[in-house]
């Protein structure tokens, strides 16, 4: 049974999506139970993979029974098994309380809007199990569409940015397919294994380098790696809460995973990190994607459009570590998908609670009021805004602790300073909520709020805890994970 | 210098596309125009799959009078490689459906804000906004 493992983890999400528009047909409501079973048993799936692969060794599926290279072949292994797991747990938390925000935003939208969702999931555990190239590039074919579906059913300008967000997707798949030709060609195979066996051999071919760059280009855009971000804050801004709690914490992580596995599983570090200055070039876009990303941070008036900004600084943090090449990059790169996918997760849950509740996410609209109507949610957004400053006990601090250390162990001072100055840009961005929403009285004159609490309805508060309870919790047990799952992941030459 | 333009136009040509298409997604104000480009680089970059899969002299990867008991010495070299074509047929769904959906956002997009030109929808949307 463990054998058909890598294979479930996207076709239990897959099969529920055809089936979703079936069922929604015999009865409105019983799309979104079924998406919610779904989810949940692709997430038990998910952690029962990570379990025999932190047990066993990685399992590999060979799709009917063609033995890879010639077949396509499924992998789980440490790295891939804890990124399906994350997505899975972190997709089912959210999935909680999508229901009552599509309920809200998008009345008479459920059948197609959960639909699409599966969809969306199917395709990033499809990215993250595959061990082959083409196969990767139809799987980010398959989130993408639905990304622009469920990007594009948000406010009223929110067409405009599905359609940005559609010629940027597509142009960056095109390079990567582009790239690939070239990878095809030189080494006659498209299995991610074999392909990493044949590459020491055509290393000086100058065509190489053409792909490979043609092939981080693609995957930059998909990651929004600066300054190839110019999709997202338009995309995570008008997108309806439900889906900016979906697209932002796992979204760009898949494009992450598919630069890590890229570069130094099938190039190898030999090539990225010593012959090629890919790594480097990675690294100090990165640097600028992180500084780039706190200012303008700073400068939104919206919560959600500020959110959206941090979290072009925040994928830059992964960018970092894997630019770094070294043990501790790649641990902080990995251990901050995690983190930063919890963090982002309630920070956007707390979003759409406000929109709920207060009809409105501005900032220049916070005071004290809203604390007093939404404790719990206020809370969780604390909590999430320390962790993303970076204060211990909570997440974010650990894998900046891991980023750091990677670049000191470089010798890249001025990384260490980038990292620093950074959380220092998200002090200010995320005290200036904070010191509204606790500290500024309501202004006199205005019309009087509504007497007592109105905080969120529980279904969807208990998510938004949830994760923030979760930040608290990775950061008690990181070196737990960094120990059991993380420092399992070590590709060659690092 | 004859010869390598021989063997290689077709590469040449179909980068000359990757080119136009480009072009056009960065600079037509126009959507459907910048769609148009979108769908030249996508076919452009399937001809330079299939164009490298071609061999000179070689046929289809048909095997005849297989399974009927007669023995054929096979060889590679008179076959086209028929994997890029598959692989292509693949692409081109992917293109089709990313194109549909596109078509789909430009609908709703016209009757929102009735333009498909990007500088007025910018202006809509500032108006709109502010």
């Amino acid at each position: 049974m463990t054998d058909q493992l890598p294979l479930l983890i996207p076709v239990v999400l897959l099969t529920a999506a055809l089936a979703a528009p079936l069922v929604g047909l015999l009865r409105h409501h019983w799309t979104y139970r079924l998406a919610l079973v779904a989810v949940a048993l692709d997430a038990g799936v998910a952690i029962w993979g990570l379990v025999e692969v932190v047990r066993n060794g990685e399992i590999r599926y060979e799709l009917g029974g063609w033995a890879p290279p010639i077949g396509i072949e499924y992998v789980l292994d440490p790295l891939s098994a804890f990124f399906a797991a994350v997505i899975a747990c972190v997709a089912l938390i959210v999935m909680i309380g999508a229901r009552r925000m599509v309920e809200v935003e998008l009345p008479e939208k459920e059948v197609p809007y959960f639909a699409a969702v599966l969809l969306l999931l199917a395709g990033f555990q499809g990215i993250v199990v595959t061990g082959d190239l083409f196969n990767l590039y139809v799987f980010l074919e398959i989130t993408a569409l639905a990304g622009y579906a469920l990007v594009a059913v948000g406010e009223r300008p929110s067409p405009v940015a599905a359609f940005r967000y559609l010629l940027l997707g597509a142009t960056g798949a095109s390079f990567y397919l582009l790239g690939l030709w070239f990878v095809y060609n030189l080494t006659g195979s498209l299995n991610m294994a074999d392909v990493a066996a044949i590459l020491p051999a055509v290393w000086d071919n100058p065509a190489l380098a053409i792909g490979l760059s043609l092939m981080v280009v693609g995957m930059g855009v998909k990651m929004a790696l600066w300054p190839l971000h110019g999709w997202l804050p338009d995309a995570y801004t008008q997108a309806p809460s439900a889906t900016s709690a979906l697209i932002a914490p796992i979204g760009t992580k898949v494009g992450a995973y598919a630069l890590i596995r890229i570069l130094f599983f099938v190039f190898g570090a030999g090539l990225v990190r010593d012959r090629l200055p890919v790594a480097d070039i990675v690294l100090w876009l990165s640097a600028i994607g992180i500084v780039y990303g706190s200012i303008m941070a700073i400068a939104q008036r919206e919560l959600k459009r500020m959110l959206a900004y941090s979290s072009v600084a925040q994928v830059a943090y992964i960018g970092l570590g894997i630019g770094l090449a070294n043990p501790a990059g790649l641990v902080g790169a990995v251990l901050h998908v995690v983190n930063h996918a919890f963090m982002k997760a309630a920070l956007f849950m707390v979003a759409g609670n406000m929109r709920a509740r207060l009809g409105h996410s501005d900032i220049s609209r916070m005071d004290a009021e809203v604390r007093r109507r939404m404790p719990w949610t206020m809370a969780a957004f604390t909590v999430g805004a320390l962790s993303m400053i970076g204060i211990p006990p909570t997440a974010g601090f650990f894998s900046k602790w891991y980023l750091a250390s990677g670049s000191i162990d470089e010798g890249l001072w001025i990384m260490v300073v980038v990292i620093l100055a950074s959380s220092l840009l998200n002090a200010v961005y995320f005290f200036r909520v904070l010191e509204r929403a606790y500290l500024r009285p309501p202004p006199e004159g205005g019309e009087p709020a509504p007497a007592g609490r109105t905080e969120a309805r529980p279904v969807m508060l208990a998510p938004t805890l949830i994760f923030a309870v979760g930040i608290v919790l990775l950061g008690i047990f990181n070196a737990g994970i960094v120990t059991t799952v993380i420092d399992l992941i070590r590709p060659g030459g690092l | 210098m004859r010869d390598f333009l021989m063997g290689h136009y077709a590469y040449a040509a179909s980068l000359g596309l990757v080119v136009v298409g480009l072009y056009a997604i960065l600079v037509k104000r126009n959507l459907v125009k910048k769609l148009i480009g979108l769908n030249i680089l996508q076919a452009a970059i399937i001809l330079i799959w299939v164009a490298a899969a071609s061999r000179p002299d070689a046929t289809v990867p048909v095997l005849e009078g297989s399974g009927h008991g007669v023995e054929h010495a096979i060889d590679a070299a008179d076959y086209l490689n028929p994997l890029p074509h598959t692989l292509m047929l693949t692409a081109i769904v992917v293109g089709v459906a990313t194109t549909g959906v596109a078509f789909a956002l430009l609908i709703s997009i016209y009757r929102r804000y009735g333009t498909l030109d990007e500088t007025e929808l910018l202006n809509e949307m500032r108006e709109a906004g502010g």
